[in-house]
């Protein structure tokens, strides 16, 4: 006879007749008493294969839900090897308790996951998924077309006060960060040209690079990955999190459409603030070149000249056409993502998260095409 | 019911406040050990904020809740984890985990509370979950099933621990009058085969007269407890408030 004592469950094992593993369990079996026991009486088991597994539970003075796991784990076990098992003793109340699960549904014991998809259910997952998804973004730009032309023939339909808001927390509360990040990115890049240019005394040349650069690319480039990551995913989170909480049933059964109420607000606010958020960043990425310049000596006034000689106003334009685009895409992707939002906590995540990645590439791949259109242009 | 022997739960002149409103003022009851206690009283009068302080969410203003025997305010550390290991809470939405399925839900607090074998979690978790009918949605997402069985899941989830004590918020609000009688009889049967003490929230009135030992019930006005006792007790009482109450339920029911 081997005894193992735990504080509050006792198990005694008799081993003696061949075949017959006798257990008896005493105490206190709640969840420390189980959880003590579970392992060495499943050791013990592994140890003498028995036939028949006995248990006299008469001593048990205490079973919760995991003491009562404790007995179906012996039981299934026995199962699963083939053998049999005995309960006697138990007391009544807890009887009861044992009674009332399924033996037969627990021997196979459950995954914590789904068992993963195989490698062509996977794929053809993904593919209907995004298919699914292409559906929805021509679905959502015909929807969000008719609404902004809606809203262009009855501008008072649009919930202006909505759009001022939206625009200066979208707006507004972005120009230090944008400041910021335009001053310091002109200032860095007028730096690193200057180095090798002053090897050929073109230092000045400077001022055309920072002046085409931020002009045409940099600035509403800078200012529209900036919204993304600021404005789209906050749209994305409000607008998943209104769909969780079912906001969005509410205002469809209230009549009034998502579209036009939520998204062409955001992206009328979006189209506004973007291209004077440009022109913001333009000017604060001309000011971060002019101290590299200052620093080499050159009067402010060379500068302003140089720029002034090395774009024009068509280069100015063409940079704040784009983020006009620019706009429209980030409000558009921050607020169709939000409304695609599937249900739960994570999924609102996801949504932020999605908006802003697919807001950024748009932006780029909108980029490439405005570069090739601008070249055949002549802009 | 046992209430003559020392109580599980007792609560001592609490006062309970958001800022410089009073919401519950000088409350003091005790709850036996194996009852079903219920919590009753109209919208806003401050029963899910007593749940809250009961669970040890919130501070009191003034007064005190022992929970066996122990403050739980001024419990810390070990301590008090050792004191909320008694208890298991079930939210009025479920408040389950949205990224993991249910057995996951089931197995969290079982992996950081407990040295059991990781199959024994999943078999725990597995009868918990058929305890409360839910045996074949192992695999669900909280978000793939219905507002009924989230609550299920939630009891189960509550319960995986071993708790003394359960807490309810509004177990059968939302349930149509099937799913509403199941949940009673769930209580039931798991007051009756584990002898944990329940506290319920609720205005259910039918399913107040199905499971409760015992009601008291708050008043919005006096901040306080206007009556306690049986449902019995409280359905025949004088105080034309608690009497309405009952009529008006009696009468939708």
């Amino acid at each position: 006879m081997s005894r193992t004592t735990e504080p509050a469950a006792t198990l005694t094992v008799d081993d003696s007749r061949s075949g017959l593993l006798l257990f008896t369990i005493s105490g206190h079996l709640d969840l420390t008493g189980a959880a003590a026991l579970w392992k060495p009486a499943g050791e013990l088991i592994e140890k003498h294969r028995p036939q028949r597994l006995q248990l006299d539970a008469s001593g048990i003075d205490y079973c919760d839900g995991t003491g009562i796991g404790l007995l179906v784990e012996l039981e299934r076990r026995m199962r699963l090897a083939g053998g049999t098992f005995e309960l006697r003793g138990l007391r009544e109340e807890f009887t009861r308790l044992h009674e009332q699960f399924d033996l037969d549904s627990l021997v196979e014991l459950p995954s914590s996951r789904p068992e993963p998809c195989c490698l062509p259910e996977a794929t053809g997952m993904a593919v209907v998924k995004t298919w699914q998804a292409l559906k929805t973004l021509i679905y959502f730009i015909g929807e969000l077309t008719v609404a902004l032309m809606a809203a262009l023939k009855r501008p008072q339909s649009v919930r202006w006060r909505d759009v001022w808001l939206i625009a200066e927390k979208a707006g507004v509360d972005a120009l230090p960060i944008v400041a910021l990040l335009s001053f310091l990115v002109g200032l860095i890049m007028a730096f690193q040209a200057a180095i090798p240019m002053r090897q050929f005394g073109t230092e000045i040349y400077v001022a055309n690079l920072i002046g085409l650069a931020t002009l045409r690319e940099l600035g509403p480039l800078m200012t529209a990955i900036i919204l993304a990551g600021r404005s789209a995913s906050a749209f994305a989170a409000e607008i998943g999190t209104m769909k969780v909480n079912e906001e969005i049933d509410a205002l469809t059964t209230m009549g009034l459409e998502p579209v036009p109420f939520l998204v062409v607000t955001r992206v009328l606010a979006a189209l506004f603030v973007t291209p004077l958020l440009t022109l913001f960043a333009n000017l604060l990425g001309l000011a971060g070149g002019s101290v590299v310049l200052l620093s080499l000596n050159y009067p402010l006034v060379t500068y302003l000249n140089q720029v002034r000689s090395a774009v024009g106003f068509g280069d100015c334009l063409g940079g704040l056409a784009k983020s006009l685009v620019f706009g429209i895409i980030i409000a558009a992707i921050g607020c169709m993502q939000g409304l695609r939002t599937g249900t739960g906590a994570s999924a609102v995540g996801d949504a932020a998260t999605r908006a802003v990645v697919s807001g950024i590439v748009l932006i780029v791949i909108g980029d490439g095409v405005f570069s090739v259109l601008y070249y055949y242009l002549g802009i | 019911m046992e209430t003559a022997a020392k109580p599980i739960i007792e609560v001592e002149g609490l006062s309970a406040a958001y800022e410089e409103r009073t919401i519950l003022d000088n409350i003091t009851f005790t709850v036996g050990r194996g009852e079903v206690f219920v919590i009753l009283g109209g919208s806003g009068c401050g029963k899910s904020t007593l749940l809250k302080h009961l669970i040890g969410l919130y501070q009191p203003a003034s007064g005190r809740v022992f929970i066996d025997g122990e403050d739980l305010a001024a419990a810390w550390g070990k301590a008090r984890k050792a004191l909320l290991g008694k208890i298991g809470v079930m939210y009025q939405h479920g408040a389950l985990f949205g990224s993991m399925t249910l057995l996951e839900n089931l197995c969290l607090p079982l992996e950081e509370f407990t040295d059991l074998p990781e199959p024994a979690r999943r078999l725990i978790a597995a009868m918990n979950l058929s305890l409360v009918g839910l045996a074949d949605y192992h695999h669900h997402y909280p978000a793939e099933i219905s507002g009924g069985m989230r609550k299920r899941a939630a009891i189960a989830r509550a319960m995986v621990l071993g708790p003394q004590i359960l807490f309810l918020d509004e177990p059968s609000a939302g349930l149509d009058p099937v799913t509403s009688a199941e949940m009673d009889e769930l209580i039931l049967r798991l007051a009756g085969s584990l002898g944990i003490t329940f506290v319920i929230v609720s205005h259910e009135l039918p399913s107040i007269n199905t499971i409760a030992d015992r009601v008291i019930m708050l008043d919005k006005d006096s901040k306080s407890i206007i009556a306690s006792g049986t449902p019995q007790q409280l359905a025949h009482s004088n105080i034309p408030k608690v009497r309405r109450f009952f009529a008006r339920q009696a009468g939708n029911g």
